[in-house]
């Protein structure tokens, strides 16, 4: 076992061994559905039905993968750097605080193409603070990332329930959450883009904030491959001794890394605010920022994959609603589980079938995974 | 005397409050002591409290219903090990993905055969662990001072209260009276060095996370079958991590745990009871700031401000045999 695993052609270790883990994750889920007495055949058609079927559920699918897609982004920054945040949830809980005082100051006298741009900075920043305090803590305290991040997600929760129910809320209503924002901060569609292809919606709330995410996965990709800061992180993460005996200094690299980490799982707030509810509420963010995880292991933190692991994910968000509606015994949760089947299989035991793999590899052609002198040896 | 009353009740739900905290907080402190981090706990009380209550209600017995959580509770501790000790998989990613399965298989499978909402139904009495009174409570009720604190603080608990304060020095015997402690604590330090002994690394972690198991599995059951008549969805709401940071608090030892719960399940009491009553000196205090304070208190301890938390070294390395 103490070899190191012997390299396999870069497409079974992108697309098959991913694809593999993401089949044992389903079939998992499949003895779920048939615990509680339905057809998991069935359930899968229904569920990529509901996702794809109609122009409407495209539309939904893409408005849960534009969220997914920031907080996969944002694990995956900080995985870069060999760490890892846990806080997006937090991060993003907290950023509702900004985009709410900025949308709420100047929905009534600016465009939303000003207000925007605003609410960005002020996700982003509320973001990166939340995360500044447990790096600045890494690194220049040594406390644990993980459990301070987990701290901070439970602290933004009480934070926000205070900051809502204090002076957020508007003060003749007993909703623990803001007015509804004007035309100013609410964000325009993108849905014509689907109607171009001759699918009918509705509505949904599919908007512009979409097209951000996009650019953050592009800026992320050119930030770890094409900078020296990317580079850095790199190094720091595949081995913090190199990286200080490299020159890196350790508390820059950690905090930068987990302010851009914290900036991009900021920003996912904006979309369920400005793009659907049309104000901050109690608990908007309901479990994106863990949803990140997945999505990011998934993606194997390419910011390719983590656009192509969101659209997924945004799919089992969409067509799981489908599902709960179409079979009473399958209720919303099932994403739920399939998340967690989902970061076990493909996180914690990514490795489990690699062995099995590469030997079926090393038997079909034993130069593809540079057995042949091994052999030759042998032989 | 009102004074006094008052302390009484808010100190009897401190100890009901911090039971759960203490099982799953000294849950971890096995799992952590053998090397092996565990953000699990939550899912694990969650999956225990639903095994529990589901069992005792078709059962009707509080007995198969505690059983069943730990059986369960022992499952999922398996499959983190699984993933962690066979697998060496990350074992903070493992610990994730148990919260969720548990979080999301509870109320789908809680839905799916009671039709109550994610819900269990309610249990019967006995099928709940009742109180157990302790001889002479209500005879000695009336003496002042020392009546009341026997009567309410010490009798009157259900059995799994005193499994829990009991299980306090049970877990420092086991740690360092016993030969199993000491490997557990030396796997969890320099695992090199037991395998170089000849001893099992893997088996003695796994062995270390079953006893996890079964104590998440007890602080499970004690959640819907003691605390609260039935399962709720998402009960544990956090217990899981509160009792990490416990463990943290008390730096990995079995007594300072039961001290970290007790005051962390103390400000839990506090705030429940202080709810929008002003304070002398400071005024009135938000609510959410005492939800808050165990998770501040924690950050600062992190800190390094209360004294240094050292973790167990090998703690989140999985073992690799050769080099």
């Amino acid at each position: 076992m103490s070899t190191p695993y012997a390299k396999l052609p870069a497409w079974a270790d992108y697309v098959l061994i991913p694809l593999i883990n993401l089949f044992v994750a389903f079939v998992v889920a499949g003895f779920v559905v048939i615990l509680v007495g339905e057809n998991p055949l069935r359930a899968a058609v229904v569920l990529v039905e509901g996702a794809f079927g109609r122009g409407q559920g495209i539309a939904f699918t893409l408005f849960y993968a534009t969220t997914f897609i920031f907080s996969g982004l944002s694990v995956a920054v900080a995985a870069h750097c060999g760490l890892f945040n846990i806080g997006g949830e937090g991060q993003g809980y907290i950023a509702g605080l900004g985009i709410g005082i900025v949308c709420l100051a100047f929905d009534s006298v600016l465009p939303w193409w000003l207000t925007f741009p605003l609410a960005i900075i002020a996700a982003a920043a509320m973001g990166a603070l939340w995360a500044l305090i447990p790096a600045y803590l890494q690194a220049k305290r040594g406390s644990h990332i993980v459990i301070t991040t987990i701290m901070f997600n439970f602290i933004a929760a009480s934070v926000m329930v205070y900051a809502l129910v204090g002076f957020l809320k508007p003060a003749n209503s007993m909703a623990p959450q803001t007015r509804t924002f004007l035309d100013g901060a609410q964000l325009p569609k993108l849905n014509w883009v689907i109607e171009l292809f001759g699918a009918k919606i509705r509505s949904a709330p599919f908007n512009i904030s979409f097209l951000l995410a996009l650019a953050m996965a592009f800026l992320v990709w050119v930030l770890i491959w094409r900078t020296r800061l990317g580079y850095e992180m790199r190094t720091y993460g595949h081995s913090s001794k190199a990286a200080r005996y490299a020159g890196i200094s350790e508390t820059r690299i950690i905090i930068v890394a987990m302010m851009i980490s914290g900036a991009l799982a900021g920003m996912m707030a904006l979309n369920p605010t400005m793009g659907d509810q049309h104000n901050v509420a109690l608990e908007f963010v309901s479990g994106a920022g863990f949803v990140g995880i997945a999505v990011a292991l998934m993606g194997r933190l390419h910011p390719v994959g983590i656009v192509l692991a969101a659209i997924l994910f945004g799919m089992l968000y969409q067509g799981g609603a489908e599902l709960a509606f179409e079979m009473p015994a399958i209720s919303r949760d099932m994403i739920v589980i399939i998340q967690g089947l989902v970061i076990l299989f493909a996180g914690a035991l990514e490795h489990m079938f690699r062995p099995y793999v590469q030997a079926l590899f090393a038997s079909l052609s034993p130069r593809s995974v540079g057995m042949e002198a091994i052999k030759g040896k042998g032989a | 005397m009102d004074l006094f009353n008052a302390v009484i009740q808010v100190l009897d739900s401190t100890i009901r409050l911090s039971v759960p905290l203490l099982l799953a907080c000294l849950a971890g402190l096995y799992s952590e002591r053998a090397g092996i981090f565990d953000i699990g706990l939550e899912g694990k009380m969650l999956v225990g409290a639903f095994a529990g209550a589901a069992a005792a209600s078709v059962f009707h017995s509080a007995y198969l219903g505690l059983g069943m959580a730990i059986l369960i509770s022992v499952a999922f501790a398996l499959i983190h090990g699984f993933a962690s000790i066979t697998h060496r998989g990350n074992q903070i990613v493992s610990g994730v993905a148990i919260n969720f399965i548990a979080a999301g298989s509870t109320i789908m499978l809680g839905q799916a055969w009671f039709q109550q909402g994610g819900r269990t139904p309610a249990l019967a009495s006995d099928e709940r662990f009742g109180a157990i009174i302790w001889p002479g409570a209500d005879a000695l009720r009336g003496v002042p001072i020392l009546g009341p604190i026997y009567s309410e603080l010490i009798s009157g608990h259900s059995v799994l209260v005193y499994v829990a304060f009991l299980a306090v020095p049970f877990t420092w015997w086991v740690l360092f009276r016993t030969r199993f402690g000491l490997r557990m604590r030396a796997v969890g330090e320099n695992p090199a060095a037991v395998d170089t002994a000849g001893i099992s690394v893997a088996w003695l972690r796994y062995r270390a996370l079953i006893c996890t198991g079964v104590l998440t599995g007890i602080a499970g059951a004690y959640l819907s079958m003691v605390q609260n008549g039935g399962f709720v969805k998402d009960m544990t709401a956090g217990k899981g991590y509160i009792a990490l940071a416990a463990l943290i608090f008390a730096k990995w030892k079995p007594v300072n745990a039961m001290f970290a719960c007790l005051l962390f399940g103390f400000l839990d009491a506090l705030s429940i009871r202080l709810q929008g009553t002003p304070l002398p000196v400071i005024g009135k205090v938000p609510v959410q700031l005492m939800q808050a304070l165990p998770y501040i208190l924690t950050v600062i301890l992190l800190a390094g401000f209360i004294g240094k938390a050292i973790p167990p070294r090998a703690g989140g390395v999985p073992y690799v045999k050769e080099r």
